[in-house]
């Protein structure tokens, strides 16, 4: 450092070979300064706009919020004549249908990606990845549409019987089956859940470096003891993917709505009719006729997204992580 | 002894590797069904008044869905108009600019956006627009369609401007153009395509979308154009001819089922193919 006459402070000597020029703060090129604020504006847009969603939710509910407290979350009266709402009954309805489908999704998606990541050659995972991201790629109005048609009339003629005669003695599985009910909305969730569980636990499964797989089959385990090593090295980054799968259940709409019945009942039997947190959200909105009521079903999409957003920021900081991990090691 | 443990984790490898294997039957089986499904039922249903005739009143048979054609079309404009320019642009930030906190969380929160539930994004819009204005619009649906596209045109921009070779940003730079004009001139065109498909599959997915449209865009049965008034769509109509107990109207909404499920997997399957020429 030799002191710089012109500004009384100091001026950096480059090392030996290395050109050096001084930043030219004047002679920025004034396009670039455009061009990368203008850029940046939008991208201020998309920051703020979960913020501002959370705002508009919370001023849209207020009222019921005042109103109804914490009791809003325990009380199963949804009374539009009395302008009495409480929510459990759809809570539950939404709880039960996205865990079930969970259940049902889960060892299906570890499966598939076990063998699109593990077992399957590239030629045939290539194809067999693509089919699964576009079963993520059908609407949900035509997974609806599909359910009411075909697998609400399977599920009443074959599927709940079956169910009913092998398994009856517990009470999930009793009573008569309808079709529209609980467990033909899990089912459809889980199809319609089953292509994000697989995408994202393949992924965690290939980020793992293939040292491990190496060293496991040179001390001689097979194929599926090596995977099982594998499994738990990405054990964190599938309980991340079950989340976003658990994530996407509780918040999908038109199917369920389609299926699940739309009766606010809360019984142990899968076979019975039930609503859902999204499903009364669009089935009586456009019916909504005091303010009151309104904020009530406002509240209800608050409830949804606030579980969604936290599920959501949870996963992906679990799997961010897991992938981080290993891109370091 | 060891020979027999030897056989028994054979096997088990064996029955493992199969009932992996099964699932991935089980996992697409509903892919086949749905697809065969509609094909069977749209194919049939399919003609040319479905496109040029308005829906009849209830009771009568024939008709089509001229009008919720149109205003699926319109409603998607909308979504473009609004969630196109954020998306696009705070894409460009992202790849160009957003190696720092900021463009971390920037990209954080747009995967979270898009694990939010559409209809709360719907919710969303009937709180900013329809009680301000006091009605339903199609102007409200476009606002709701253009939020859902914002995560997936975002991250699709970003991706396909990561893509392209960093040798080119190099060549145009020692070039002495300017930044802004190596990202407008060079990045961007050779950007082009996988954005571009990028962007019409995320449209096409905001063409099936029913949730968000309910109470905002609510539908409608007549000609109507007025981005200010209740308009139809399609999804829409497939929700309420499901539920009806018309065979010609269910007869209708596989027919409009059909152009949704084809328009997609179509570009689905033209994205595929322009990124992995892109990649490899």
């Amino acid at each position: 450092m030799i002191p710089d006459p012109s500004t009384g402070g100091t001026q950096i000597v480059p090392p030996v070979g290395v050109s050096y020029r001084a930043p030219r703060k004047k002679g920025r090129n004034i396009g670039d300064v455009l061009f990368k604020n203008s850029t940046l504006l939008f991208a201020g847009i998309v920051f703020s706009l979960v913020f501002l969603m959370t705002w508009e939710m919370y001023s849209g509910s207020r009222l019921s919020i005042e109103k109804f407290g914490w009791n809003f979350l325990a009380s199963s009266t949804w009374d539009p004549v009395q302008d009495q709402y409480g929510s459990l009954p759809f809570i539950f309805g939404t709880v039960v249908t996205s865990l079930v489908g969970l259940a049902i999704a889960l060892p299906l998606s570890l499966g598939v990606a076990i063998f699109l990541s593990e077992i399957a050659p590239r030629w045939l995972a290539q194809p067999f990845s693509f089919l699964v991201e576009l079963l993520a790629a059908i609407p949900s109005i035509v997974y609806g549409m599909w359910g009411v048609f075909v697998l609400v009339p399977w599920m009443r003629l074959h599927g709940q019987p079956f169910l009913s005669k092998t398994l009856g003695f517990l009470p999930l599985f009793k009573g008569v089956p309808y079709g529209f009910g609980m467990l033909t909305a899990s089912v459809i969730l889980a199809i319609m859940i089953l292509p994000i569980i697989t995408a994202i636990t393949r992924d965690v499964l290939q980020s793992i470096p293939n040292l491990q797989r190496e060293a496991a089959l040179a001390i001689g385990a097979t194929k599926w003891e090596t995977t099982k090593i594998i499994l738990a090295n990405a054990r964190s980054g599938i309980v991340g993917a079950t989340l976003l799968g658990l994530g996407r259940a509780i918040g999908e709409t038109m199917a369920v709505t389609m299926v699940i019945g739309n009766r606010p009942e809360i019984s142990a039997s899968l076979f019975n009719p039930a609503y859902s947190m999204a499903s009364v959200i669009a089935n009586e909105f456009t019916e909504a006729t005091s303010d009151l009521y309104i904020s009530s079903l406002i509240e209800i999409a608050l409830l949804l997204f606030g579980v969604t957003i936290l599920l959501n920021i949870l996963a992906r900081l679990i799997v961010w992580s897991v992938s981080k991990k290993f891109r370091t090691a | 002894m060891a020979r027999q443990k030897f056989i028994w984790r054979k096997s088990k490898n064996i029955i493992m590797t199969t009932l992996c294997f099964v699932s991935v039957l089980i996992a697409v089986a509903p892919l086949f069904l749905i697809c065969f499904y509609t094909l069977k039922q749209g194919i049939s249903a399919i003609n040319l008044d479905f496109f040029i005739r308005m829906p009849k009143p209830v009771g009568e048979t024939g008709g089509g869905m001229a009008n919720a054609i149109v205003g699926t079309g319109i409603l998607l404009g909308l979504g473009c108009l609004f969630g196109l320019p954020v998306g696009i642009l705070s894409g460009i930030y992202l790849a160009e600019y957003g190696e720092n906190p900021f463009g971390h969380s920037v990209r954080f929160l747009t995967d979270v956006l898009s694990g939010i539930p559409s209809i709360v994004v719907g919710v969303v819009a009937y709180v900013i627009v329809v009680l301000p204005m006091k009605h339903f619009s199609a102007l409200a649906g476009g606002v709701a369609l253009g939020i859902l596209m914002i995560p997936t045109v975002t991250r699709t921009t970003e991706e396909m401007i990561r893509l392209v070779t960093q040798s080119y940003r190099e060549a145009a730079l020692a070039l002495g153009i300017p930044q802004w004009k190596t990202t407008l001139r060079i990045i961007l065109p050779t950007a082009l395509k996988g954005i571009t498909t990028g962007i019409l599959l995320s449209i096409a997915r905001a063409a099936g979308e029913t949730a968000p449209l309910l109470f905002t865009a609510l539908g409608n049965r007549f000609w109507s154009t007025s981005i200010m008034q209740p308009i139809g769509s399609l999804t829409v109509f497939i929700y309420d001819y499901t539920k009806a107990p018309f065979d010609d109207w269910n007869r209708q909404a596989w027919a409009a089922a059909f152009i949704l499920i084809s328009l997609i997997i179509i570009l689905s399957i033209i994205f595929r193919f322009v990124t992995r020429n892109r990649t490899a």
